[in-house]
């Protein structure tokens, strides 16, 4: 650069030089404060809490870092039936919010007209009060003597479903299924709403085509719109099977002892036994099974074909 | 393709209103078999309502159609032996060449599509496609993915909404013979929805020109340009000289009328307006029929022609031919398109001239009408 600012003769270049190098820059800082964000509030936590998971010790005497492995399989051999218990609930949670969030996505892209943007707000309603709030709520709507339970019980649905074992009793509260519901009712938005983006975004003209091509309209339906959709059912599925996975609220809030998701154990690990390696093993587990399945689940589904 | 009459698409009475709005005021009209059909008219017309409406996308609020002898009026359209070709192409993304141009044939649950689908691609030339993605064609060849998607179904009429709105002028008229082509090869009813009246005129038998939900005309395309029967006619397709003129006398078949002091020859056969001696006439003659002379020369025009005094206002040269804006005291801007064979050097604007031409080419049309109807739609879709 300096050679350039040494030569007068080309008078333009020099002037229009230093601008572009500075302009080269500015990606660079508009990146800086996201990136101090992660180092500060992502990397660094998650390295602590690495080498906690590999320390032993104990809170009198204080923890040290002795590469102690045997933690994370401990924990796994002790806690393997909350981690399968908290990808049921999930999983079961989000095939639920798949089953209510399509119908009423494809009703608010396709057919709402001019009640789109109040269901749309309807949808987003329940995320201006508190989570917690929400879910105790639950309770009350789930209680032993509440209409809910009662109407159940009359329908013959309870027997139905204590035999498959998601109640027991004349209880719905305590047991899975009220965390199930639970997890469906606090994450379904996040389903509705990216099947929303892409269903929204299908030309109606390829209904149009399909139909003048001889497909019915539930043909239509599987072969065009459902396919179409895929981006957002991928991404719809994995907002809520991920964050439901690792949920503690509605189990602790709406289940039992019976009921406790893997979230519950780090919790306790954490907060009440104070036992912080064992915690930190956990979580770290839980992270890596769900970025296994989560990949595998990618792979399988094949959206980064879709336009 | 077996009986004579078997697959005329029959419009009567048919109609579609949208609140107080009219889109299409009750129709009737008749697609013979095996011929290429085009509606003509500006946007808003009336004409894509119509063709959604043979094709089962929108609901007639009145009428029926009939397929040769099938009632389809109220039939969804999956099952109308119609097909589309859309205007946008609304080639189904996901889906290669191949399973786009299968998709009709498999939901009718033909299981062997293979050699059918081949087929039909090497039809509109786009064997080596099959494999790829619609966006990873041109808009010329997704084009013909789309009419290969719908012929492929051997659909009793094929409707085309505008198919070739998106290309370019140079792609299109290639298009515009390649369907022609096709239409050709497979004798199929073709109806095709346009504003271009150029595109209309190159391919169809017949055309109906449509303005605001109303056939204007329908005819050949060279019987609705030489015999337009209303002003918008005269003016949408292509261009017309009109003036207005008042009858003065019968002689024999040709009516003689006054106009600007002059007097001018049509043949009544030619008028589509009643003429009783001392009415109103508007008297057209299209720009390519009529010949400039040096008002110098005006003694060596032959006898019997129609003539009208003026002066060129202006003129532009376009290689074929050059094109004259002339002031007339019948007509402010009279348009003459001379060919450029042997060219008078004097014919510059300012220089006074002698409009002739043979009265057979004169047409004569109701004065009350607006003089002016289908000059403003040609401008607004060019633009």
């Amino acid at each position: 650069m300096a050679a350039v600012t040494e030569a007068p003769p080309l008078a333009p270049a020099p002037e229009t030089k230093p601008p572009r190098k500075r302009g080269r820059l500015v990606p660079y800082w508009l990146l800086l404060p996201g990136i101090l964000w992660l180092i500060v509030f992502f990397a660094l936590p998650m390295i602590y809490q690495a080498s906690t998971s590999v320390q032993t010790g104990s809170l009198e005497e204080g923890y040290k870092v002795t590469w102690h492995f045997a933690t994370y399989w401990d924990a796994l051999s002790e806690y393997w039936p909350q981690f399968l218990r908290s990808v049921a609930y999930a999983a079961a949670a989000t095939v639920l919010c798949l089953l209510l969030g399509y119908p009423l996505a494809y009703l608010i892209a396709f057919r709402a007209g001019r009640w789109r943007n109040l269901i749309m707000v309807l949808v987003i309603a329940p995320f201006f009060t508190s989570f917690l709030i929400r879910t105790l709520a639950w309770k009350t709507i789930l209680a032993d003597s509440g209409p809910v339970v009662s109407t159940l019980h009359t329908l013959h649905v309870l027997d139905v479903t204590n035999w498959l074992g998601w109640t027991s009793g004349d209880r719905v509260l305590a047991t899975p299924l009220a965390v199930v519901c639970g997890l469906t009712y606090n994450f379904l938005p996040f389903m509705i709403l990216p099947l929303y983006t892409s269903l929204e975004r299908i030309d109606g003209r390829l209904h149009e085509a399909a139909g003048d091509l001889y497909a019915k309209p539930w043909t239509t339906f599987r072969k065009v719109t459902f396919p179409l959709s895929m981006p957002g059912v991928v991404s719809g599925t994995l907002l809520t099977f991920i964050p439901a996975a690792g949920d503690y609220v509605n189990a602790e809030l709406l289940g039992s002892t019976d009921t406790r998701m893997i979230g519950n154990v780090i919790q306790t690990q954490f907060l009440r036994i104070l036992d912080y390696p064992t915690a930190a093993a956990l979580s770290f587990i839980l992270m890596a099974a769900i970025l296994l399945m989560v990949t595998i689940y990618i792979r399988k589904s094949g959206t980064e074909d879709l336009v | 393709m077996t009986t004579e009459h078997s697959g005329d698409v029959r419009l009567s009475g048919i109609s579609k209103t949208y609140g107080s709005f009219t889109a299409v005021h009750p129709l009737d009209l008749t697609v013979p078999q095996g011929s290429f059909f085009a509606l003509l008219g500006a946007s808003g017309c009336g004409k894509t309502t119509t063709l959604r409406m043979i094709a089962g996308l929108e609901e007639p609020s009145g009428g029926t159609v009939h397929l040769g002898e099938q009632e389809v009026t109220h039939l969804p359209p999956y099952k109308r032996p119609v097909n589309t070709v859309f205007q946008s192409y609304a080639l189904f993304p996901h889906l290669d060449i191949f399973e786009n141009v299968a998709f009709g044939l498999r939901r009718r649950g033909i299981k062997s599509v293979k050699k059918q689908v081949e087929e039909m691609l090497e039809l509109v030339q786009l064997g080596e496609q099959a494999r790829k993605k619609p966006h990873q064609l041109s808009g010329g060849q997704q084009q013909r993915v789309a009419v290969a998607r719908a012929l492929i179904n051997t659909p009793k009429v094929l409707l085309l909404d505008e198919p070739l709105g998106a290309l370019d002028l140079k792609l299109r008229r290639q298009m515009q013979l390649e369907l022609k082509r096709i239409q050709t090869e497979v004798g199929i009813t073709f109806i095709h929805v346009t504003h271009d009246q150029e595109e209309a005129m190159t391919m169809a038998d017949t055309v109906a020109v449509m303005n605001a939900g109303r056939v204007e005309q329908l005819g050949s395309p060279t019987d609705l340009y030489e015999n337009p029967d209303t002003t918008f006619v005269a003016n949408f397709l292509g261009t017309s000289n009109l003036i207005e003129a008042e009858v003065d006398t019968k002689n024999g078949d040709d009516i003689v009328l006054k106009a600007g002091g002059g007097k001018l020859v049509l043949p009544e056969a030619r008028c589509s307006a009643p003429t009783t001696t001392g009415g109103k006439v508007l008297v057209g003659v299209r720009p390519e029929k009529i010949s400039l002379t040096h008002a110098d020369e005006a003694g060596e025009i032959a006898e019997g022609r129609n003539r009208i005094t003026g002066r060129i206002a202006d003129s532009s040269f376009i290689g074929v031919s050059t094109q004259y804006v002339i002031d007339s005291p019948v007509c402010p801007e009279f348009e003459v398109y001379a060919q450029n064979i042997d060219r008078d050097a004097r014919l510059v604007p300012g220089a006074e001239v002698v409009l002739h031409w043979n009265p057979a080419h004169t047409f004569g049309l109701d004065a009350a009408q607006d003089i002016d109807a289908g000059v403003a739609e040609v401008e607004e879709d060019a633009a």
